[in-house]
Parts: C-alpha cells; structure tokens; sequence
C-alpha cells in the first residue's frame, strides 16, 4: 500500500468524520445527536491514525498533512464531501454505504502483508463493528421508506467510487444492487472547499497554534 | 562558619527505581475519563522496562481517537519523574481490548455505576451478542436491562435502561 493509498484512506475518514460531527446539536432526537458526534470522534481518530502512519513514509506529521494540504491536494472519495444537513433520509443512506464500503476496505487491510497496517486495520475493524451496528439498525428500519431508497439511488454511484474497483463487486453484492459507472475520486464536489476553509481556519490564521 | 555538612545529595526518592515500584506507582494513577478506575486496572499500560534512570512505558489507549491519551501520557511521565527518574512513556503498537481490564477493575467500575463489558469472543462484536448479553443493572442487581444506545459520553461507553429501578445507566463497551 502506498502513501496516496494511505492518505485516500485517511481523508475519508478525516471528511466524513467533519461532516458526522454536523449533526451535534442538531440531530433529530438526543440519542443519535450522541451517535453521531461519537462516530464523528471515531472517524477522526482513525483518520489520525492513517496520517501517522503515512507521515513515517512521507516525513513530516500527522497534523500537517491533515490540515496543511490545499483542497485539490485531498484525495478522499467524493462521497464523504457531500453536505446532507438537514437531511436526515440522505445523511442515513450515506453512512450506511460508507460503512458497508468501508468494512469491505478495512477487512481487505488486516490480510496486508505490511504488519503495521495489518495491525491496525484489526484495532480499527473492532470499533467500526459499532458504527456497522448502527447504521445497519437504522437502513433496517428504513428499507421501506422511499425518500431512503431515493437516497440510496442517488448516492450508489458515489459509494462504489470509495472502493478500489476489484472490491465493487462485493459492495454490489453485499448492498443488493447493480453495478453502475462510479464517482471516480480524483475530482472534488463543490464542496470540499467550504468545509476545507472551515476546518483549518485556526491553522491557517494562527500557524503552530497549540491548546 | 556553621551551617550543614557537604555531603553528597541524595538521588530523588533515595533509592534506585525498580519495575514493581513504577508499576506501583502507576496504579496510582486515575483514569481521566473515569477516574474510579486506575489506567491499570484499565489494561491500557503493557510493558514497563527500567536501565538505570530511565524508565520506558508503553501504553494503548482504549480507541484510537480517545482524547484523554495526552492527559494519560501526561500523567505517566510525572509521576515517573516523581520517582526520580527520566521517562520515556510511547503508545505502543497493537490495539487495547476491553478484556485488558483487571478484575478489579472490572469492580470498581461496576461499584461506580458502569456495567464493565462482556468478555470478547472471536472477531468484532455483533448486535446479537450485545443484545443477548446480559448485564446486570449497577444500580438494583436486576437483570432486565436493554441497550438503550450504542453510543454513549464517551467511545468507550454505551447506555442501558433498567426496566426494574428504571435508571439509565453507563456500560463499557465490549471491543
């Protein structure tokens, strides 16, 4: 696996943890603004995980290559830049495919022959377990509902595009749908630049600032 | 012109540090998201290793994004100098496991009001196993209990309803 690989990892992970942690304060109700913001804490957790072990590769820190590239510098998946807030249908479909994506990802990882990434996709797939729990709990509550499946619809190509393309099948079977052309990552949406602007706000206006 | 003697000063603490003492001293040390339990009891140190006047500590913290890993490591290398001794405290590599918590940690958080985990079995944890686990409410014994969210204040806790005292309570989750 190779530092791009790890950085595409990292920077899902780091975007879709920004845009999980929306939802604090605002939920729907007070058990899933508690979900959220702790998935939201775990994503980031992995994510800085990832950029320290891509920084013994590259040099440099995990800190810097999370806040210091410029937008176009990202390579996270189009998928996890997209903004659903208030949108709880589109919200509940993203993170139930991301999660599908990504147990699909991690599991693949843990056969790695390099031990250090072995090793901690295994730590990571046991705490991801809980947000497979949870997003599975509410696409189960929600299979029927057509503004979910509408959802899901309109965000499979994007969810296919997480994956390497030799892993889609297994999203396809596992999801329950066919194949369709991906949202590649290499390009961004609209709206990275926005929550890229919000995020190293402090970075940016005050470099090397510690708390 | 008076005044004390010019012998040598003694090293801090006096005597050389030894293993046992640091791992004594560690268990001193409260955890900082439950401070009933001590960060031994809690599993997260895994070796301790004295030369000399240094003394190296590797821990895991319970998830990888726990925020209370600086105030652990923090915690860890003043209570090393306190012994007199140069630290050197470093996450290890390789994931804590709730079944890392002692027994009498698994006690002293359930005299706190947190059912400790269920032990793991093999591979991640499934919806079936915590939903038949049973967990005893801390507060009233009863067995009737249910989860209530997967999520809870912290990653490392989720929450439980008791249908006997009906009290909500805090349950350590089972990675």
């Amino acid at each position: 696996m190779n530092a791009q690989e790890l950085l595409s990892l990292a920077d899902d992970e780091l975007i879709l943890g920004w845009r999980n942690s929306e939802w604090t304060g605002i939920a729907p109700f007070l058990e899933e603004d508690v979900a959220f913001s702790s998935i939201a804490q775990t994503e980031i957790g992995h994510a800085r995980a990832w950029y320290e072990l891509t920084a013994k590769e590259v040099g440099g820190e995990a800190d810097s290559l999370a806040f210091d590239r410029r937008p176009d510098e990202y390579r996270c998946a189009p998928f996890v830049e997209l903004r659903f807030v208030p949108d709880w249908a589109q919200t509940i479909a993203r993170h139930w495919l991301y999660e599908t994506a990504d147990t699909i990802r991690i599991q693949a990882l843990m056969h790695s022959d390099d031990p250090e990434i072995a090793g901690l996709a295994e730590k990571i797939d046991r705490e991801e377990a809980y947000h497979r729990m949870h997003a599975d709990m509410w696409a189960d509550r929600l299979r029927e509902e057509a503004r979910f499946q509408q959802a899901v619809d309109e965000l499979w190509p994007y969810a296919l595009g997480v994956l390497e393309p030799e892993q889609r099948d297994r999203l396809s079977e596992v999801v329950g749908r066919e194949p369709v052309v991906p949202v590649e990552r290499g390009e961004h949406t609209e709206e990275l630049t926005p929550l890229w602007e919000e995020m190293t706000m402090v970075r940016r206006s005050v470099p090397g600032a510690s708390w | 012109m008076g005044g004390d003697d010019d012998g040598p000063p003694l090293r801090a603490g006096g005597v050389m540090v030894t293993v046992e003492r640091v791992w004594e001293a560690l268990a001193e040390i409260p955890d900082p998201e439950i401070p009933a339990v001590s960060l031994i009891d809690l599993g997260v140190v895994r070796t301790v290793a004295v030369d000399g006047d240094r003394v190296r500590v590797e821990f895991t913290p319970t998830f990888l994004g726990c925020p209370a890993v600086e105030v652990m490591r923090k915690q860890m290398v003043e209570t090393i100098r306190e012994l007199g001794a140069e630290p050197e405290v470093e996450v290890a590599p390789g994931g804590w496991s709730s079944d890392r918590i002692t027994a009498e940690g698994r006690r002293k958080l359930r005299e706190s009001g947190f059912a400790p985990p269920a032990l793991r079995e093999a591979g991640p944890v499934t919806l079936v196993q915590i939903q038949t686990a049973v967990h005893s409410c801390p507060y009233c014994g009863s067995e009737d209990t249910r989860l209530d969210n997967l999520f809870g204040p912290t990653q490392c806790r989720s929450i439980r309803y008791c249908a006997s005292c009906r009290q909500p309570f805090e349950q350590f989750k089972t990675i």
